[in-house]
């Protein structure tokens, strides 16, 4: 049996009241959920306050550089199918130094799960925007108010069919922690936007302003992708939590010349099947 | 009878001259003969102007020479860009429909030898076959073997049509260019980038990603091929810098891991080698050079980007740089990086150049059971609770354990860590995790392939190349052969062990550093390890290949005192 405490417990660099300390209590809760031994799994991440979460998690970690994440986790999981590999990272490094990596990570629909710890700003480096930061929103970078535009990754995923698409708030743990069990168990790609105040730097998306928008998506088929499009545009006023989309599209690995999942370790090629290779250059 | 021709096939891209160029070269490799083939293309897929030039010897050829004994002018721009380049005895063969009014030129009528255009280039190889005096039998056994896969029908259209061009060449009764018979044993056809294919394949890589660059791609595109057949998986990546993070991905995760590209991909991969270093992760990165700065002249070669890779990224961490001077040398140094990779725990680098990477030389077949046990990673420790990826040791090299394959837990961070692999700022351990990575130099400097010499004992003129300059550095030496002119390549270029090499700079007149760039950057490495009395440079960066005639006249100019 694996419990809370086989994850083990760390002190954070986290500021207290912030997002990421529940959102770290519903990843574990939700490992024990599925059963899954520490050293089953890979927590990959990047760079940013978001990124430090698996080094509080007794776990495998491949902390990596500011947003690269993906591709590491996709080096990780082609090279191991069947080692159960989970990205933490947030919204700047996914979104934004990352944003091409987040494109492809879709369209290859491998299996492995996305967890976006999603403040709408950059919190490591004390308060710039960050491509969810809404238009208007006035920082100390940004002192006429933010002149761009926000990304909407839920949008984006619906859009491109990733396999699992969901938004969950750190301030509903059970529910978040159930959405990171549905996500890893889907196959193929899975995302889970996850939207966290952050108290220090972003003093306009408060754990009040999401408490009072937040509500839980009810009777939406998560298989009817054009009212799951319809969905992801709800922004504002009231924000939609849960799952949006699940898609079926077939998973990258299936066609990997190693379908049987094992690792590229023992895949040792003999002497004789190299030979004929070499031969074939005569 | 000759002992040597230089062929060249000119014509534009998409006319296929690089399949008659191939067919022509495995049949001469399987007929028993020396080849050296230097590729020219534009980075256009239709027009242009393109070549493929096979230099053909009973003996070792291994230099591009400028003087061509057959042309082959697939259009009108080839007859006048290169018949000045034709020797006094040589040939120009030309398609009969390029309406070029000239004496001493020989008409192939392409179309009517051929059912459609898809068939010209055989009429090109049966009527070079014939011309040079090869069996029949041997362009024929090469069509088997590379249309073998389509269709019965298609191989027997071409071996038709290769027929009807070989009896129509004999008909013309052209003689002059029959090759004298040649003793060497067939072996294999390969190109500087082949060679590295089936050294990875035989150091057991299991993972390769790419984003597509002239002239690397070749790399992972064979690799691919055989991936069903060796478990190879081989990823087009949507950027180089995804390239080296999933690289570096699968190497944590026990795969043998590489990515291909060339300079201006490179620097893009430069954060993710500087992850490499510090997160002690094993990764061999091809660099195949060609001219920059910037996109430069994306089809040529050049040796300029030795100070990129020996730089790239941020941060202090070893690596090794090897610079293979020939196909053969490209497989036994790409198993030895992957070997050299896994020990030092960090990048290995093999630096080509486009010459080499499209160059099709005849090698001698491997030895594959000379090859050692590539090192590995382990999936076992014996107190899985206590295991530490960055253990502090005496060598700075910790036990590397795969994920997931065991109890222990894998912990690798980008920051600076604790043993553990868990981010710290304690100054303690950074200076004490510096000193364990910059230990691992130790593994690296026990292992330095030392260059090596050719020539007469006491030379008068050394000349010092490294990387794909070996070939035509090696002909200029024994062109030069009145001269007492010595020779000293270098494939690896970092690190550098100076016993391996002082003595030689002691005694020459002249040191001559030879090199594809304009820096001469591998003379001013040099010259931070030694003093080099009256040192001089060779150097070429008009995007062409070295070769001996090239070297041979700017050696006469410096020894005449002029320059």
């Amino acid at each position: 049996m694996v419990s809370i405490d086989d994850f083990g417990k760390f002190e954070t660099a986290w500021c207290p009241g912030c997002g990421n300390h529940s959102i770290l209590k519903s990843v574990k809760k939700a490992l024990v959920e599925m059963e899954l031994s520490p050293h089953e799994c890979i927590f990959v991440s990047g760079i940013g306050q978001a990124a430090k979460a698996p080094h509080y998690l007794k776990t495998n970690v491949f902390n990596g550089l500011h947003g690269r994440a993906l591709p590491a986790a996709t080096g990780i999981k082609l090279g191991n199918p069947g080692a159960t590999v989970i990205v933490q990272s947030g919204d700047g490094c996914n979104y934004g130094e990352g944003g091409n990596h987040f494109l492809a990570a879709i369209r290859r629909n491998i299996n492995l799960t996305l967890l976006v710890h999603d403040n709408q700003i950059y919190g490591l480096t004390k308060g710039q925007a960050s491509p969810t930061t809404f238009m208007g929103h006035k920082t100390k970078a940004q002192p006429r108010g933010n002149p761009s535009g926000p990304f909407n990754p839920v949008a984006v995923a619906v859009a491109m069919q990733a396999n699992f698409v969901a938004r969950g708030f750190a301030g509903m743990m059970d529910h978040l922690s159930d959405l990171i069990v549905q996500a890893v168990r889907h196959p193929g790609f899975s995302l889970v936007d996850i939207l966290q105040p952050c108290v220090t730097f972003n003093k306009v998306n408060t754990f009040t302003w999401y408490k009072e928008r937040c509500y839980e998506l009810k009777d939406h088929d998560p298989g009817n992708w054009s009212q799951a499009m319809e969905l992801s545009r709800e922004w504002g006023e009231k924000i939609p939590l849960g799952v949006m989309f699940r898609g079926n599209r077939p998973v990258f690995e299936e066609k990997l010349p190693h379908p049987t999942g094992e690792p590229l370790y023992y895949n040792i090629p003999s002497k004789e099947k190299i030979k004929k290779v070499v031969q074939s250059y005569a | 009878m000759r002992k040597e021709l230089n062929i060249l096939i000119g014509g534009e891209a998409g006319q296929g001259l690089v399949t008659v160029g191939e067919l022509l070269t495995k049949a001469l490799i399987r007929s028993g003969y020396n080849v050296h083939v230097t590729q020219s293309y534009m980075s256009r897929i239709r027009g242009g102007h393109n070549t493929y030039s096979v230099r053909v010897g009973v003996n070792k050829v291994a230099s591009p020479v400028s003087a061509i004994d057959i042309l082959v002018a697939l259009n009108k721009e080839t007859v006048e860009l290169h018949q000045h380049n034709v020797t006094s005895n040589g040939l120009i063969l030309k398609d009969q429909n390029i309406g070029l009014k000239k004496e001493g030129l020989v008409n192939i009528p392409f179309k009517d030898l051929a059912p459609s255009s898809l068939f010209e280039n055989v009429v090109g190889l049966g009527f070079l076959s014939a011309l040079i005096g090869l069996d029949k039998s041997m362009p024929e056994g090469c069509i088997k073997s590379v249309f073998g896969q389509k269709k019965p029908d298609v191989v027997q259209k071409n071996i038709e049509v290769l027929n009807s061009a070989y009896t129509f060449a004999q008909g013309q009764k052209i003689d002059g260019f029959r090759l004298d018979k040649s003793r060497e044993e067939p072996g294999l056809m390969l190109t500087g980038n082949d060679g590295v294919v089936l050294g990875a394949m035989a150091a057991g890589v299991g993972f390769c990603a790419y984003y597509p660059m002239t002239p690397s791609t070749g790399i992972p595109m064979s690799l691919n091929a055989r991936g069903d057949e060796l478990g190879i998986v081989v990823e087009q990546a949507e950027d180089e810098i995804a390239a080296i993070n999933m690289a570096i991905g699968a190497s944590y995760a026990g795969a043998r891991s590489m990515v291909a590209t060339s300079g201006g991909g490179f620097a893009l991969m430069c954060e993710g080698i500087s992850l490499a270093g510090m997160t002690e992760t094993p990764v061999v990165v091809v660099v195949g050079q060609r001219p920059g700065p910037a996109t430069g002249l994306p089809t040529r070669t050049e040796q300029g980007d030795l100070n990129l890779v020996l730089y790239a990224g941020h941060g202090e961490f070893p690596r090794a740089i090897f610079g293979p001077g020939n196909p053969e040398q490209c497989f036994d140094l790409t198993i030895k990086a992957f070997d050299l990779a896994e020990r030092s725990q960090g990048p290995v680098f093999i630096l080509t150049d486009q010459y080499l990477a499209d160059s099709y030389r005849n090698i001698v077949p491997f030895d594959l059971s000379e090859i050692k046990e590539v090192a590995r990673p382990h999936d076992q420790c014996s107190d899985p609770e206590k295991y530490e990826r960055y253990a502090l040791t005496d060598s700075g090299v910790s036990p590397r354990l795969v994920p997931t394959l065991g109890p222990y837990l894998v912990v690798l961070d980008s920051d600076e860590h604790y043993p553990d692999g868990h981010i710290t700022e304690d100054l303690e351990i950074r200076t004490k995790m510096v000193d364990k990575r910059l230990k691992k130099q130790a593994v690296l400097d026990a292992d330095i392939v030392p260059p090596e010499y050719f020539g007469p004992d006491k030379p008068e003129k050394l000349l010092v190349c490294w990387g794909s300059t070996l070939g035509p550095a090696m002909e200029a030496i024994q062109n030069a052969d009145q001269q007492n002119v010595g020779l000293l390549h270098f494939s690896q270029v970092w690190p550098l062990n100076k016993e391996h090499f002082k003595d030689y700079f002691s005694s020459p007149e002249k040191v001559v550093f030879v090199e594809s760039n304009a820096w001469g950057q591998f003379r001013t490495l040099i010259e931070r390890e030694v003093r080099v009395e009256n040192a001089f440079s060779i150097l070429r960066y008009d995007g062409l290949p070295m070769d001996a005639g090239y070297i041979l006249d700017r050696l006469d100019m410096l020894l005449q005192g002029r320059k």
